[in-house]
């Protein structure tokens, strides 16, 4: 996983609330065997016509925010399913940061593990995000993992919250299987006890 | 000794599962039983691959093909999608080079995962389970803790049989008194979520409580399990009982013998203790439940049958009041519309929330010695081979051929745009599956969620219609 510390881009801004994950990616898009080449198809309903040719209203299709690294949205982002494809699609076209006032549980749990990170604030700062995203070029928003802040375009800057571990991995990029294959002593203690008291579960 | 704190089923399960509680208080948790599919695991293989690393335990993991598949007979020479066929072959390899034991698309014990985990008695109560699929709530109606995961997870699982997670809190939904002719556990699940909205269970994982709930049969159970994740929850649950044990009874591979008396004493535990705490509670009178059917573009856009298509004109606040704009839009609906007014091209009697025997039983017994409406296509999809099998030795795919529906063979199917069954842009359905999202169904569909025997209804109707008002023409 890629380590996530600090990013300053353009930040790409969705006035929608319960952005759901057939949104990000729609299912039809969910073929591939590989990690790769989502971002094509990244809010794929809105992004392109029937006939296959952009729509040239939707943001991502504007300059600047082809370029975007960070997105800004509203209520509920990410709710549906548990599709990892989601996090994927941002991740490949660019987006490394999501800002909204709540993510779905699984989703949240799914950017962290892909090294996009989801900043949590408040519904007033997410509009005033919103509006420093239309500026387009001349606004870009810095988001800064270690010092746990979000500053504006105008130099304010707003501290958020993340998970002390789920921070350090990302900080790191570090990888949750080798952690977790430290604690294969404690692992193995729990498999004894539980096969000798529930045996049906061991085949 | 001092008296223990009262404990949820939720508290119990959890306890019982966790390796190690690290500094931040993730816990470690040991996973019972992870079930697997073709669409969320190719990259987790992958993973292991490329670190050398092996399946912990196969023996807990089942794998199986669900999504990609199609349910007609073109199943018998091979998958067409050339996609579609690759995420089914590299599964196959997959299970075969890590030693995952697997059921084949010809298998008749092949079906959708959720369906197969409870049915074949692999879902037991006090278990974790898991599986990349949100709809792993659905397990939770076996008494255990089951949720969905993402593909990076389901390496973690793959490598260690174990995930970090932080502890959920508790919420309790009772459904108390009976429930009224023509609702089932779908319309239960609607309501509730109709109440709670599509983030009310955010964080929490929900268990059902309540007669309502005590009297649902185990795929009523099921289905209210499943749905739960429409709500926000992490998981939903219903405490294991009688109905439970005599399920698993007669299942294939549940305990048996001493096993089974011996996990019975353990299963009898799990319910939540008498003044057990829960940080969230709601209380719904069953009686008051009406049969729902949604309107919009997600699941909380729901209302009884007689309710007609708000007008977004009459919503305060503005953002709110454009997304119901673009509901009523995408719809094609007119506010002040009657939902029973609402002509629908397809209906879809299937998937994982509403696709077992009793979900089939109570379409066809609407649906026997009448006819589909001449303009609707409709198919019964079973939620695996086995439910298949016993519909046939029922009788019910002769009712349900009969009287116009295709009967087709077990998979997703048209729950999403992902295999050949699927809405074309502008097709409006009757759909008992779980999700009304824009394109679920395939780009442009319509999708309207409601109960097996309101889907059988809209069949016959033509139209949304009211399922009270087709009583079953004798018995089935
Ligand atoms: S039936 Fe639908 S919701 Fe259930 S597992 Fe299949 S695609 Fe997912």
């Amino acid at each position: 996983m890629q380590a996530f510390t600090k990013l300053t881009g353009i930040a790409a801004p969705l006035p929608k609330a319960n952005v759901d994950t057939d949104q990000i990616i729609p299912a039809r898009f969910l073929k591939s065997i590989s990690r790769d080449g989502f971002g094509k198809n990244l809010f794929a309903n809105f992004r392109f016509k029937e006939d296959g040719t952009e729509n040239p209203d939707f943001v991502l299709n504007q300059e600047p925010y082809r370029k975007a690294e960070v997105l800004i949205a509203f209520e509920n982002f990410g709710c549906g399913s548990s599709r990892e494809h989601a996090p994927w699609a941002l991740l490949d076209f660019g987006i490394r940061c999501v800002i909204a006032p709540d993510f779905a549980d699984i989703f949240n749990n799914n950017c962290f593990k892909n090294g996009v990170l989801p900043v949590r604030l408040p519904r007033e700062i997410c509009e005033k995000l919103m509006e420093d995203a239309k500026m387009g070029g001349n606004a870009r928003i810095s988001v800064d993992l270690e010092r746990q802040v979000v500053v504006r375009p105008n130099g304010e800057e707003i501290p958020f919250q993340t998970d002390p571990l789920r921070r350090h991995l990302m900080l790191n990029g570090l990888d949750d299987i080798g952690q977790t294959m430290q604690h294969a002593p404690a692992i193995d203690g729990f498999e004894a006890r539980q096969r000798a008291a529930q045996p049906w579960l061991y085949t | 000794m001092s008296a223990q704190k009262p404990r949820t089923l939720f508290d119990k399960i959890w306890a019982a599962h966790v390796v190690e509680t690290l500094p931040d208080g993730t816990a470690l948790l040991y996973i019972d039983l992870h079930l697997t599919h073709e669409v969320t695991t190719p990259q987790a293989f992958d993973g292991l691959r490329a670190a050398g690393r092996k399946v912990r335990r196969p023996d807990a993991t089942l794998a199986v093909v669900d999504h990609n598949i199609a349910t007609d007979d073109s199943r018998r020479t091979g998958i067409v999608d050339p996609e579609s066929r690759l995420q089914v072959e590299t599964l196959e390899k997959n299970v075969v080079e890590f030693g995952v034991p697997y059921i084949p698309l010809l298998d008749d014990r092949q079906g959708i995962v959720h369906v197969i985990g409870p049915e074949l008695g692999r879902s037991l109560p006090g278990m974790t389970i898991v599986c990349g699929d949100s709809h792993t709530s659905t397990h939770g109606a076996m008494g255990a803790l089951a949720f969905g995961i993402g593909t990076s997870e389901v390496e973690h699982v793959l490598a260690t049989q174990t995930l970090l997670q932080k502890p959920a809190k508790n919420m309790r939904v009772s459904v108390d008194g009976n429930l009224a002719f023509g609702c089932s556990g779908k319309d239960i699940v609607l309501a509730i979520i109709g109440k709670i909205g599509t983030a009310g269970g955010t964080g929490h994982v929900i268990e059902y409580a309540g007669d309502a709930i005590r009297a649902l049969d185990m795929a009523g159970r099921m289905t209210v399990c499943n749905m739960t994740i429409e709500g926000g929850a992490r998981a939903g649950m219903v405490a294991p009982d009688q109905t439970t044990f005599d399920y698993i009874a007669k299942t294939p591979n549940g305990p048996k013998g001493e096993a089974f008396k011996r996990a019975l004493e353990w299963w009898k535990t799990l319910p939540s203790d008498a003044g057990a705490h829960f940080d969230k509670e709601l209380r719904l009178a069953a009686h008051e439940i009406a049969p729902q059917v949604t309107w919009g573009t997600n699941p909380e856009a729901v209302l009884p049958i007689t309710g007609i298509v708000p007008n977004p004109a009459d919503e305060g606040d503005e953002a709110k009041r454009a997304q119901l704009q673009r509901m009523v839009d995408y719809m094609g609906l007119t506010p002040g519309q009657r939902l029973t007014d609402l002509k629908v091209d397809v209906v879809f009697v299937g998937s994982c929330t509403n696709s077992r025997i009793e979900d089939i039983r109570a379409a066809a017994a609407i649906a026997k010695g009448r006819r589909v409406a001449d303009h609707v296509r409709a198919l019964v999809v079973p939620g695996s081979g086995l439910v298949k099998k016993q519909a046939e030795a029922e009788g019910l795919d002769r009712i349900l051929r009969e009287a116009g529906f295709e009967w087709r063979e077990a998979g997703c199917s048209m729950c999403l745009g992902m295999n050949p069954d699927k809405l074309t842009p502008g097709q409006r359905s009757a759909s008992t599956s779980n999700r009304n999202f824009e394109g679920r169904q395939g780009p442009g569909g319509r999708t309207h969620l409601l109960s097996p025997a309101m889907a059988a209804a809209a069949a016959l109707a033509g139209h949304l219609a009211d399922v009270r008002d087709y009583q079953p023409k004798g018995a089935i």
